[in-house]
């Protein structure tokens, strides 16, 4: 009895009276830390591991939490505590509602719901573990995702949540969601809710054509009204989704186990976009599939304008793979498509008579402009219609907003707008905050046309260089005119009113009006170009990473010019005479020092499925004047 | 020599407290599945020690708590848990069938029990068809038919045509203490759609109780133990999911949505599997099946019909019409026995009736001489009659075609 490996046990006991009154002794004395030392190193290494074992054994046995427990539970509490600090209560300036939101950047920028901010229109304020409420303004939608960006004023040194990549979480995940169930937290401490992944790449119906969470991250964490917009960690503390939606039915607006996250590597495709300022279309393919009768997911019928029938793909085809992803049901498909931004140009495959097919496909809106516009716009309340899926259930989003059926009272007068926010932000139609979409605009050209280095000089550009079959070519690009000197042929093209109306050379798709908008975005900047836009980032053929896309408009032509973010080159520049019209693509690389100009050394011109020319760059010379 | 001591320490010590051997045995094996823990465990327990580990009753309990906080956040733990998911996924499926209007979802939830097709599952409206389809992990659709059920514990048992299913073994599923951790797995809300795995959520047994506690309240006809669960279960599809242990074995089946009708709170629980593995027995050995094989039995000479019993049933308007008790014949057996209107025949016999027809299908089998076995659900209560036809004690007017 007098063994110290039964006292220490004994200490144990202790912590449970109740089980161990037949082992009292009197020796069931104190054992603290202190004494457990010394009796461990008394009993020698020989009976050190044993002990600790029945140690182990007998205190688990027992009920009594061991050190690992108790450690992996100030862990828990440490990664849950660092993770709060970056989780927003936001509320609309007229203090009535709200919702949560999560910052990811150190200047400010926060995630949340676009049912959130929807009531708060421009203006918000946005609560912090740090019991301040700071300013913060509207810059991105995505109205179909239901996602909206804000930026925070106030600091520069945010606390913000680290992104993971929510395509690596597993069922079963631990995940705790954060946020303002209720609007309960009057000093902004965000209530944390633990739970597990109970489902991964969900697709839950839209409201008409909003709303739709495709992809989605399934927990079983409470997620209530309020919830909405606040951020799901994963168990270290990682942003993996922006929560937002839940399954109710009839007990009520409360959590029943099943809640939705937009997943954030969803988000992290739409970032660019949100970033422009815009209010961001959804995709759609323009083809529509089902499942045949061997299961194969096929092409039930497809629009003869889109990209994807350009591409060669028919009703009757088997799609393999989507956006980089096996497609194994038509769910699968829907998922795939509801995480890509209108415009962005994907990987698909598919089989026809057994022999695959891989292409690139462009994307095309869920909406009409207008359309978007006229459902995204609008005070109205943000609290969708449950829409019945085809087995009949309906859906509601979670609330941002309305936690409690308000009693209308009568409308408060706008509360006056934040100077710092009137300061960041501009009104134009088609943009949630066009001031952000100007900062990107610079940005980019900042990171660019310097470099070109053409000291305001609006001549006209004459570009030279050999042809791979022997012989020179010469582009000489104008204000109005564009010409190529081949050895045996000259093609001369002149801006009409349509610049779509002549696309010459043939077969280029229009590499001269191509090339003469090149020029003049460089030559007469954003103000002077036309109609000029930030996109985004979208990917681009042969780059790896996103790029940077400004979109100008001039004579009824759009062309898109993507840059590299990391280094502000220009790396491809596509020209559509009209919507339904393969671009004439242009890739430049290659990039070279010469009499202090960055340029390309290489053109590569592609339309279609074909590649037209590739045109090595030896020649440059940009004239001092030109006509004004 | 020391060490001996104390080790017989412990074993005399789990005599007077409650079962605490068994929770050794279910904790230490999950702790050996992988952490920092585990590789002193297995170093330096001897053999006897790992005899000791075995204990005959299975059981998880509250001790489970503890193991938890311990393997949060630590990788292995996780994986442990995703990796449980995992292995349970295949056996449980998505069964489609009847309803599909307002408040009555089409789908539910059903738990594999043999290679070779065995389907357990709740017993509800859903399988109130003769088209129910059972969804497989896979993605498989297959027709399933209704083997049998047996109302009083509201659970049924479906059969698929396949082969080499992965399954639990009804008979090695555990039994739970409250305080135990269990996921469920369930087809809730048919948000898994295809061939995508259903829907998991985390929790644990809050109690194990009767269910006859809240007679009265709860609208059911079991009355018997179940799990009362500290997750929303309780959910449209969840019926007939699967309640199992973080190391996968088989715990109970989540139970119909039980509303309780003065409050408006809803009941989130599951039966537990001791408590029906004689039912799904019975029903695979052939009772409580739903129809008789016209070859098996000969009809005898005069069959018994609902009228001679005393018994007007509902006018049998729909392809199948629930066999509810429309009039009671007054001075008739039935009357005497206490049948009323509006009582529901669910059995007659050990054979399940669904229909008006089936009853009367199955009274054909009946001779008229014989008494009648029939159960009934009146209100939240399951009753059982035995009654004999009015003209069974007069031979003398036994009458022959």
């Amino acid at each position: 009895m007098n063994s110290p490996g039964l006292r220490i046990h004994l200490k144990m006991w202790h912590s449970r009276p109740r089980l161990c009154n037949s082992l009292r002794t009197a020796e069931g004395g104190c054992a603290t830390k202190e004494v457990l030392r010394q009796q461990l190193s008394r009993v020698g290494l020989r009976f050190a591991c044993p002990t600790l074992l029945l140690l182990a054994v007998a205190a688990q046995a027992l009920g009594a939490p061991t050190a690992a427990v108790i450690d992996a539970e100030s862990k828990r509490i440490d990664v849950m505590n660092k993770a709060k600090d970056a989780v927003l209560a936001i509320f609309p300036a007229n203090g009535r509602g709200g919702g949560s939101g999560v910052v990811i950047s150190p200047d400010g920028y926060a995630l949340t719901n676009y049912h959130v901010v929807r009531p708060c229109g421009k203006a918000m304020q946005c609560g912090m573990a740090d019991g301040k409420a700071y300013d913060a303004v509207l810059v991105g939608l995505d109205p179909t995702g239901d996602v909206a960006l804000i930026k925070l004023f106030g600091r520069d040194d945010f606390p913000c949540a680290e992104m993971a990549d929510s395509d690596k979480v597993r069922v079963g995940d631990w995940v705790f969601a954060a946020g303002n169930p209720f609007l309960l937290a009057t000093d902004f401490q965000p209530t944390i809710t633990f739970g597990i992944i109970s489902g991964v790449h969900r697709y839950q119906f839209p409201a008409g054509t909003l709303l739709e969470y495709a992809d989605c991250l399934q927990t079983d964490a409470s997620v209530n009204p309020g919830n909405s917009g606040g951020p799901l960690f994963d168990a270290r503390g990682r942003l993996i989704g922006i929560n937002g939606r839940c399954s109710f039915e009839k007990r009520g607006r409360v959590n029943v186990g099943i809640a939705y996250a937009i997943s954030i590597n969803q988000i992290k495709h739409f970032m660019g976009t949100l970033r422009s300022g815009r209010i961001v279309d959804h995709a759609t393919l323009g083809a529509r599939v089902g499942r045949d009768e061997d299961g194969r997911v096929v092409v039930r019928d497809i629009l003869d304008g889109s990209d994807a029938y350009r591409r060669g793909l028919r009703e009757g085809d088997e799609v393999v793979s989507f956006g980089g992803r096996s497609i194994g049901a038509p769910n699968e498909f829907k998922n795939v498509l509801g995480i890509f931004p209108k415009g962005w140009r994907v990987p698909l495959s598919y089989r026809r008579d057994g022999e695959r097919r891989d292409v690139l496909v462009r994307l095309a809106g869920v909406h009409g402009r207008e359309e978007l516009l006229k459902k995204a716009g609008g005070r109205k309340r943000a609290r969708p219609h449950p829409v019945p899926k085809p087995d009949g259930k309906p859906k509601k989003p979670a609330p941002g907003k309305d936690a409690k059926p308000p009693a209308k009272p009568a409308k408060p007068a706008a509360p006056p707008i934040p100077k710092i926010v009137a300061e960041h932000y501009k009104q134009k139609r088609g943009f949630s905050n066009y001031y952000y979409n100007e900062l990107e605009q610079r940005r980019v050209w900042e990171a660019w046309n310097p470099r070109l280095n053409l000291g305001g000089s609006r001549g006209d550009w004459i570009i030279s260089g050999p042809l791979s079959g022997g012989g020179k070519y010469s582009l000489h690009l104008s204000n109005d005119a564009a010409s190529l000197m081949l050895p045996s042929t000259e093609i001369n093209w002149t801006a009409g009113a349509e610049l779509g109306n002549s696309l010459l050379p043939e077969h280029s798709g229009g590499l001269l009006p191509a090339l003469f908008l090149w020029r003049r975005l460089a030559v007469e900047g954003l103000n002077r170009f036309g109609d000029v836009y930030y996109y985004g980032t979208a990917p681009l053929a042969g780059h790896q990473g996103l790029a940077d896309v400004l979109v100008g408009s001039h004579k009824g032509v759009d062309c898109r010019f993507y840059f590299d973010p990391a280094d502000g080159r220009l790396l491809a520049l596509e020209m559509f005479p009209d919507e339904e019209s393969d671009p004439c693509e242009v890739y430049f690389s290659d990039y070279r020092q010469t009499d202090g100009r960055l340029l390309p050394g290489k053109m590569v011109v592609r339309f279609g499925d074909e590649a037209f020319a590739t045109l090595r760059i030896e020649g440059f010379k940009a004239e001092e004047k030109g006509e004004d | 020599m020391k060490i001996e001591h104390w080790k017989l320490k412990i074993e005399n010590s789990r005599v007077p407290t409650r079962s605490v051997g068994t929770r050794r045995n279910t904790l230490v094996p999950t702790v050996l599945r992988g952490n920092a823990l585990s590789a002193t465990l297995r170093v330096a327990a001897t053999d006897a020690e790992r005899r000791k580990m075995r204990v005959p009753t299975r059981s998880v309990g509250t001790r489970k708590v503890y193991l938890f906080i311990l393997l949060l956040f630590s990788a292995p733990a996780a994986a442990a848990i995703v990796d449980t998911i995992d292995r349970v996924h295949p056996k449980i499926v998505k069964i489609y069938g009847a309803g599909g209007f307002s408040g009555m979802e089409s789908y539910q939830s059903g738990i594999l029990i043999s290679p070779e097709g065995h389907i357990l599952t709740a017993f509800s409206y859903v399988l109130d068809t003769d088209y129910i389809s059972v969804m497989l992990s896979d993605g498989r659709e297959l027709d399933a038919k209704l083997l049998g059920a047996d109302p009083r514990l509201d659970v049924a048992v479906l059969k698929i045509e396949a082969e080499g299913l992965p399954c639990f073994d009804l008979s090695e599923a555990v039994k739970l203490e409250a305080g135990a951790r269990v996921l469920a797995l369930s087809n809730v809300f048919g948000v898994a759609l295809g061939g995508e795995p259903v829907s998991v959520q985390k929790g644990t047994v809050a109690v194990v109780t009767q269910l006859d506690a809240r007679r009265g309240v709860f609208e059911t006809p079991y009355r018997g133990p179940v799990y009362a669960l500290d997750m929303t279960t309780n959910n449209p599809g969840a019926a007939g999911g699967a309640l199992v242990t973080c190391g996968g074995e088989l715990a109970g089946m989540l139970g119909k949505e039980l509303r309780n009708s003065l409050n408006n709170t809803w009941l989130n629980y599951a039966l537990p599997i001791d408590k029906i593995r004689q039912s799904v027995e019975d029903i695979r050995s052939g009772k409580f099946v739903a129809r008789r094989d016209p070859e098996e039995v000969k009809k005898p000479l005069r069959s018994l019909d609902p009228t001679a019993l005393g018994i007007v049933l509902v006018p049998d308007v729909l392809e199948r019409t629930p066999p509810y008790v429309d009039r009671v014949l007054p001075g008739s057996p039935a009357a005497r026995a206490g049948m009323k209107p509006d009582d529901l025949i669910i059995l007659s016999g050990d054979r399940l009736i669904q229909s008006c027809k089936a009853l009367a299908k199955e009274m054909e089998f009946v001779d008229y001489e014989d008494p009648i076995r029939l159960t009934v659900i009146r209100g939240q209560e399951l009753l059982e009659f035995t009654l004999r036809s009015a003209g069974g004690s007069k031979p003398s007017k036994r009458t022959y075609p």
